[in-house]
């Protein structure tokens, strides 16, 4: 009996978070799990916070996890991390991408952009950060970002050993395709580099 | 062969498996999915209603023809459906109908989060309560096939993560099915008092019947682990507490809520010592099983407001709460939902909100966030089609108290057909003087971009007849009507200058494509492309920040230089901005 996973992945709207959740399910479909994903829709189109939770396991129930219940939090933002901290584990894990974005009230000047944040969450949490946008950039196109971070995501689950490249595939217009099975690639080797 | 479906992809699934004729429905976050996947199968009749009564009477038209229909809305369109639904509970049905409601607990994008499960109680319609993607599927079949067994309207009631969680569901093949004859019937559908009176007994009878069927249908069943305690749950609740208790609980787990089986109830509860009631929002199962004279735990410790997960369950029930890492949270900045970089509706509420003395009546749609910061052009949201009507009411009473004020009513393209239209009908009869501005996208945004009556196009692709607001509101006797481009703000200037002198109602149209449309072939005949992107001259910014209190998501005021800056990622070139400075610091480069 394989005991229920639960994947925490937040971002912001536009990031990609839903287009990683897709490929993150359908590859462990193919690998035989029984598995459930939740997402929002409606609002968060608008450049609001996201979040989409992927459950695995033998037998999935719930679709939805509360607080203190993920076993990984991916965050595409590094403030996002923080805000959805209190939804990890406490002996869980962190992937964070180094990258901000900026809310409405601190483009406005109206709020200042935390300072540390991921020094914050590293004190707390087994944290992995990686720049997936650096990353992402350097082979060629920052919206690979998402699949940079599934990479890492899958690194840090150990669940390597599912055939991703065929579930990018699946996912993604062909001529993306590539480029997207070496953001993947990318983001497993940078937790290697993380855990070093 | 399995899929990974929502739970609205699995209804659109079970409802071209089981040979539907016929779906309508008024987009609704998180209903709107379940028309869009049904739009791809040509062999069923697709359309997106004005609204959602009108969904429900075309769907209901539907089966009274002979065809198997569905409709589809979210828990408050049901509200404005509620009149043909409760007639339609006496008349029953030709082909099979399943009415799909979707609710929204944790008000995700909702204006309330009404149990809607009382309404099938209350139109006295068997009603059906799906808690995962297959179930959502088969019970579309199930549904219909009960429809035409029974001669009743079935309401399917889903929830947000119903809708929109992905689960596996197994794919079948379409039962063609043969449209049922339709026969003239003054008796069944010819709803006049008389006839109501007896269909009203009819329908009792049929209760009975339903009842019966629901005391023996599989729909509801009884998984039997310990009984010491005992737990019954419908809907998404069930996976939670199925979650929380696992095997050291026995479970009722009801699929079919209206009419509840209450023998099964009595029976489950006896053999249990603690019965447990687990379902979100209202206690609308708890109040049947405590009618029934049986002592339960539910509502008293388990929240009735916002949605549930395994963890809150746990927490209520058990005391015992989660271990949590435990941090300053307080740092962390809020990240509302803001109108999108080059979005139309910027330069109206940030030309808007500098007029002093102006209730402002909103609605429903992207617009609404013109009320949030740094805009705040907006006084009030209530409904779809509220803005025009609440403004009606608000200014008449100004007026006869002397009250000096003028109100603003703002609303979007598919709201004005969606309920606009009616009121702006009241506007002119009952003679108020207030400003009505339709802010016309081209599309229904916030829902996703879904075609309406305004768009030109239907549902399913098909061109149709572009309906014309402007003739529309002239004919409903406005005589000042003005149409302006949203993105030239001296134009929009003029028109508030001009609307705020009449002492006659106006009407106000900005026309302009959503920010994020994928163009149509008429949009492309009548717009311009927006080109280039806006750049900031940081030696010539002063600093005043109008460009910062546009709210653009592309625009950040930068403390320590005390100069504001433009992300070239984000900006779209709309050109707001450089009309909003004063300094003529920022211009458009790369057009």
């Amino acid at each position: 009996m394989r005991e229920t996973k639960s994947i925490l992945l937040v971002g912001v709207g536009g990031q990609g978070t839903i287009l990683a959740s897709k490929i993150l399910s359908d590859g462990l479909v193919e690998a035989g799990y029984d598995v459930k994903m939740s997402e929002i829709h409606g609002m968060s189109q608008r450049g609001g916070s996201v979040s989409t939770q992927v459950r695995y396991g033998d037998k999935v129930y719930s679709p939805v996890i509360g607080k203190g219940q993920a076993d990984i939090l991916v965050s595409f933002e590094a403030m996002e991390a923080l805000r959805y901290l209190e939804y990890l584990k406490p002996e869980g894990r962190v992937v964070v991408n180094d990258y901000k974005i900026p809310s409405a009230p601190i483009l406005m000047a109206k709020a200042d952009y935390p300072e540390d944040v991921i020094g914050t969450i590293k004190k707390k949490a087994k944290t992995h950060v990686l720049d997936a946008a650096k990353i992402a950039m350097e082979l060629g196109n920052i919206k690979a970002m998402n699949i940079v971070l599934l990479g890492a995501l899958v690194k840090a689950m150990g669940l390597t050993d599912i055939d991703w490249e065929e579930a990018i595939r699946n996912n993604v217009k062909d001529k993306f395709v590539d480029i997207n099975i070496k953001a993947f690639h990318a983001g497993m080797d940078a937790v290697e580099l993380a855990e070093a | 062969m399995k899929k990974l479906l929502t739970g609205n992809e699995a209804v659109a699934l079970g409802a071209y498996e089981a040979g539907v004729h016929f779906a309508a429905a008024y987009p609704g976050t998180p209903s709107t999915e379940i028309l869009e996947n049904i739009a791809p199968y040509k062999e069923i009749i697709a359309e997106w209603s004005p609204n959602e009564k009108v969904a429900f009477e075309a769907a209901f038209g539907a089966s009274i023809a002979g065809a198997r229909s569905l409709a589809a809305m979210k828990h408050v369109g049901l509200n404005v459906a509620a009149d043909p639904f409760f007639t339609a509970g006496y008349t029953g049905v030709n082909g099979g109908m399943v009415l799909v409601v979707a609710d929204d607990p944790g008000l995700h994008s909702s204006q309330n989060e009404q149990d809607s499960r009382y309404y099938a109680k209350h139109a006295k319609v068997a009603m059906l309560e799906p808690s995962n993607s297959q179930e959502a599927k088969d019970m579309v079949k199930k549904a219909l096939e009960i429809s035409e067994k029974y001669d009743t309207l079935v309401m399917m009631r889903m929830t947000t993560r119903v809708c929109h969680s992905k689960s596996l569901v197994e794919v079948g093949e379409r039962q063609e099915v043969e449209l049922r004859p339709y026969v003239k019937n003054l008796q069944k559908y010819y709803v006049a008092p008389a006839v109501a009176k007896q269909l009203h007994v009819k329908l009792e009878e049929r209760l009975k019947k339903l009842e019966e069927f629901s005391n023996e249908t599989e729909l509801n069943y009884i998984e039997w682990n310990d009984r010491k305690i005992g737990v019954i749950s419908s809907g998404v609740a069930y996976e939670y507490a199925r979650e929380v208790f696992g095997r050291n609980a026995s479970y009722l787990k009801l699929g079919f809520t209206y009419p509840l089986p209450s023998d099964m109830i009595r029976n489950f509860a006896r053999e249990v010592e603690v019965l447990y009631v687990v379902e979100e929002l209202e206690p609308y199962i708890e109040e049947h099983v405590k009618a029934l004279g049986i002592e339960c735990i539910g509502k008293e410790r388990i929240p009735n407001i916002w949605e549930l997960n395994p963890e809150i369950i746990a927490t209520s029930l058990f005391g015992e709460k989660t271990p949590t890492i435990d941090y300053d949270k307080s740092v962390v900045v809020n990240r509302p939902p803001t109108l999108c970089a080059g979005c139309p509706h910027r330069g109206f509420f940030y030309e808007l909100g500098r007029r002093k003395n102006v209730m402002i009546t909103g609605d429903i749609g992207c617009y609404t966030l013109g009320g949030a910061d740094p805009l705040n052009a907006m006084d009030t949201t209530i409904c779809m089609g509220a803005s025009i009507s609440v403004g009606h009411g608000a200014k008449k009473v100004l007026d006869r108290y002397n009250k000096n004020m003028r109100v603003v009513s703002v609303i979007g393209d598919s709201t004005f057909f969606h309920t606009g239209i009616n009121s702006l009908m009241d506007v002119v009869y009952n003679k108020s003087n207030i400003i009505t501005c339709i802010l016309d996208n081209r599309v229904t945004g916030m829902t996703g971009h879904q075609d309406n009556p305004g768009t030109g196009y239907t549902l399913q692709g098909e061109m149709t007849e572009m309906v014309d607001i402007p003739s529309i509101v002239r004919a409903l006797g406005i005589k000042h009507v003005r149409t302006v481009n949203p993105l030239k703000i001296n134009e929009l200037k003029e028109a508030f200058d001009w609307a705020f002198e009449l002492n006659e109602p106006s009407v106000i149209i900005t026309r302009y494509p959503c920010a994020l449309k994928k163009l149509s072939e008429f949009d492309k005949k009548e717009f311009e492309p927006l080109k280039g992107k806006c750049e900031i001259d940081s030696n010539k910014c002063i600093g005043c920040k109008r460009c910062v209190n546009t709210g653009c998501p592309a625009i950040q005021f930068i403390k320590s230089e005390r100069k504001s800056r433009i992300d070239k990622v984000q900006c779209v070139g709309c050109n707001l901005c450089v009309q909003v400075c004063p300094v003529n610091a920022i211009s458009k480069v790369g057009e």
